[in-house]
C-alpha cells in the first residue's frame, strides 16, 4: 500500500506518538482502527461507522446535503472575515460595502464568495429536500429527521433573509421592507410581531442592528445545533434509506 | 471453568433471604433483522475521502463563479425613493407573485404556514408511507374526487385571476387525468404516470407551481408588478 516515499513518510509520522496523542490511534490498517477512526474523534462520531455501498452511489443522494452543510461552512469562514470589516450602523454599513470594494484586498471576491454561496445554499437546501422526497427518505424511521430538515430549510431562509438587509443599499432596504409588511398580514399579533423584529416601525438602525446579531450569532448557532442532531440522526436511525427499486437493480 | 468463583449460583423464592439477581441469558434473541442490508464499506476512508474530494470540487467551483460574477450593489438605502418594482430575494418572489393575485392573509401567512405545516406531517401519514399508485384502488371513484378537487381548484384560482398559478396546475392536473388506465385495459400508456402515488402528485404540482411563480417574478415582472418580457424591458 505504501508505496511512494510520500506515503511512507505518512505512515512513519502515524506511527510517532504524537500523532496517536492527538488522534488516539496509529494508521488505520485494520477495520478497528478504521472505526476508531470514526468514534474516537468529537467531529466525525456522529457519523456511521460502515455505510451500506448503494447509499454512498451518486445517484442516492447527489451529497446535496454534504454540499448544502459544505456551503454553510464556507459562509461561516467568509462571514467571519466579513466581520472584520462590517459595522453594523446606518449608514456606516453601506460604506463598509464601499471599503469592501476599493480599499480592502480582495474585498470583492470576498463578499462575491458569500453571497455566491448563501444563495447557492438555499438552491441545495430545496433539492436536497426535493431529492429526499421522491427517494422516499422520509419514510421510517426517519420521520423526525426529516423534521429537523424542514427546520433547517426555515433557518437557511431566515439566514438568507437576515444577510439580505446587511449591505443597506436599496435593494437591501425595500427587500425587507416588502418582506416584513407581509408580517403585518398576521391577524392579531402581527403588526407586535413586525415591530419586535424591527425594533420600530420602520426598517432602520434597529433593525440593521438585530438582523445583525440574528445573521451572525442567533441563527448560525441554532443552524449548528440542528445540523448536529440531523447528521446524528442519519446514524441512529440506520443510514440512508436505499428505495426498493435500487434494491431490485442491485 | 474450574476457576473458583467469589459467588454461587442458588434458586430461592425468598428475595430477602436470596437477594441474588439471576441472569438467564437463551439462544436466538438477537433482534430480527428485516432482510439483507448488503454490501457494507468503512466510513474511513470511503466516505471521508469522498466527501472531501466532493468539498474540494464545490470551493474551487465557487471560487472561479465569484472571481467572474460580482455581487450586486445599488445605492445608499433611501427610504424615501421606493423603486418601482420593489422585489424580494428570488426565494420569496414566488410568495410575492401570490400576493398580487390574494389578499395578504392568505398569501402572505396562511398559505405560507400551511406549506410548512404540510412539509412536517408528510412522514406521519401512511399514504404517503405505503406509497400504492393513485390508481390501485378504486380508480373510478378516485376519479371522481381528483375531478372535482381540480374543478374546485380552477374555479378558485380563475376568480382570483392568478393565472400563473393556473397555468401550471392545468399542466399537472392534464398529466393527471391523462394518468387514468384506459378502460380497455392499455396499461402501456403512461406506466411511470400511472404508477406513481398521490404524495407524488401533490408535490410534483407544488414544486412546478412553485418554480413558475419565482421565475415570473423573478424575470418577467415590472413597474407596477406588470408583465414585462426580460429581453424588451430596461425601466424595471
Amino acid at each position: 500500500m505504501s508505496t511512494t516515499p510520500f506515503n511512507q513518510t505518512l505512515d512513519r509520522l502515524r506511527d510517532t506518538r504524537f500523532w496517536k496523542s492527538i488522534f488516539r490511534r496509529g494508521p488505520a490498517r485494520t477495520n478497528r482502527t478504521r472505526s476508531l477512526a470514526i468514534f474516537g474523534n468529537i467531529f466525525l462520531h456522529i457519523l456511521p461507522v460502515k455505510v451500506r455501498e448503494k447509499s454512498l452511489r451518486a445517484r442516492a443522494t447527489y451529497y446535496l446535503g454534504s454540499f448544502s452543510f459544505f456551503l454553510f461552512v464556507v459562509l461561516s469562514i467568509t462571514g467571519a472575515l466579513l466581520m472584520l470589516y462590517y459595522h453594523p450602523a446606518t449608514p456606516q454599513a453601506y460604506r463598509d460595502m464601499k471599503d469592501l470594494r476599493f480599499v480592502v484586498s480582495n474585498g470583492v471576491f470576498l463578499r462575491n464568495l458569500h453571497r455566491l454561496a448563501a444563495q447557492a445554499m438555499v438552491l441545495a437546501v430545496f433539492w436536497h429536500m426535493f431529492h429526499v422526497f421522491y427517494r422516499g427518505g422520509y419514510r421510517p424511521p426517519h420521520e423526525f429527521n426529516w423534521v429537523v430538515g424542514v427546520v433547517l430549510l426555515l433557518l437557511t431562509l431566515f439566514l438568507s433573509y437576515t444577510g439580505y438587509l446587511l449591505p443597506w443599499d436599496q435593494l437591501a432596504f425595500w427587500a425587507i421592507t416588502v418582506g416584513t409588511n407581509i408580517i403585518s398580514a398576521m391577524p392579531v399579533l402581527g403588526k407586535q410581531v413586525r415591530f419586535q423584529l424591527l425594533g420600530g416601525n420602520l426598517v432602520g438602525e434597529n433593525a440593521l442592528l438585530r438582523f445583525y446579531v440574528l445573521h451572525c450569532v442567533v441563527l448560525p448557532l441554532l443552524a449548528v445545533v440542528f445540523i448536529a442532531v440531523h447528521f446524528w440522526r442519519i446514524q441512529k436511525d440506520g443510514g440512508l434509506t436505499v428505495p426498493e427499486d435500487d434494491e431490485r437493480k442491485n | 471453568m474450574s476457576e473458583k468463583t467469589d459467588y454461587e449460583a442458588g434458586l430461592g423464592s425468598n428475595a430477602l433471604k436470596n437477594p441474588q439477581r439471576i441472569v438467564f441469558i437463551t439462544k436466538k434473541t438477537s433482534a430480527k433483522v428485516k432482510g439483507d442490508v448488503g454490501k457494507q464499506l468503512m466510513s474511513y476512508p470511503h466516505v471521508i475521502l469522498r466527501e472531501a474530494i466532493a468539498f474540494q470540487l464545490l470551493v474551487i467551483a465557487m471560487v472561479l463563479v465569484a472571481l467572474l460574477w460580482d455581487a450586486p450593489l445599488e445605492q445608499l438605502a433611501n427610504p424615501l425613493l421606493t423603486p418601482n418594482p420593489a422585489k424580494a430575494p428570488w426565494y420569496f418572489l414566488g410568495l410575492q407573485e401570490l400576493l398580487h393575485y390574494f389578499p395578504p392573509l392568505v398569501a402572505g401567512i396562511i398559505i405560507p404556514t400551511l406549506v410548512v405545516v404540510g412539509l412536517i406531517v408528510i412522514p406521519y401519514f401512511n399514504v404517503n408511507i405505503q406509497g400504492k399508485p393513485l390508481w390501485a384502488t378504486n380508480p373510478a371513484g378516485r376519479l371522481r374526487v381528483v375531478i372535482a378537487t381540480l374543478a374546485a381548484l380552477v374555479i378558485v384560482l380563475s376568480v382570483f385571476r392568478a393565472w400563473t398559478v393556473l397555468v401550471p396546475t392545468f399542466v399537472i392536473g392534464g398529466l393527471l387525468l391523462f394518468s387514468y388506465p384506459a378502460p380497455s385495459g392499455d396499461r402501456n400508456s403512461g406506466q411511470f404516470l400511472g404508477s406513481r402515488p398521490i404524495s407524488w402528485w401533490v408535490m410534483t404540482w407544488f414544486i412546478v407551481v412553485a418554480l413558475t411563480l419565482t421565475l415570473v417574478g423573478t424575470f418577467f415582472r415590472g413597474p407596477g408588478w406588470s408583465w414585462v418580457w426580460p429581453w424588451s424591458s430596461h425601466g424595471a
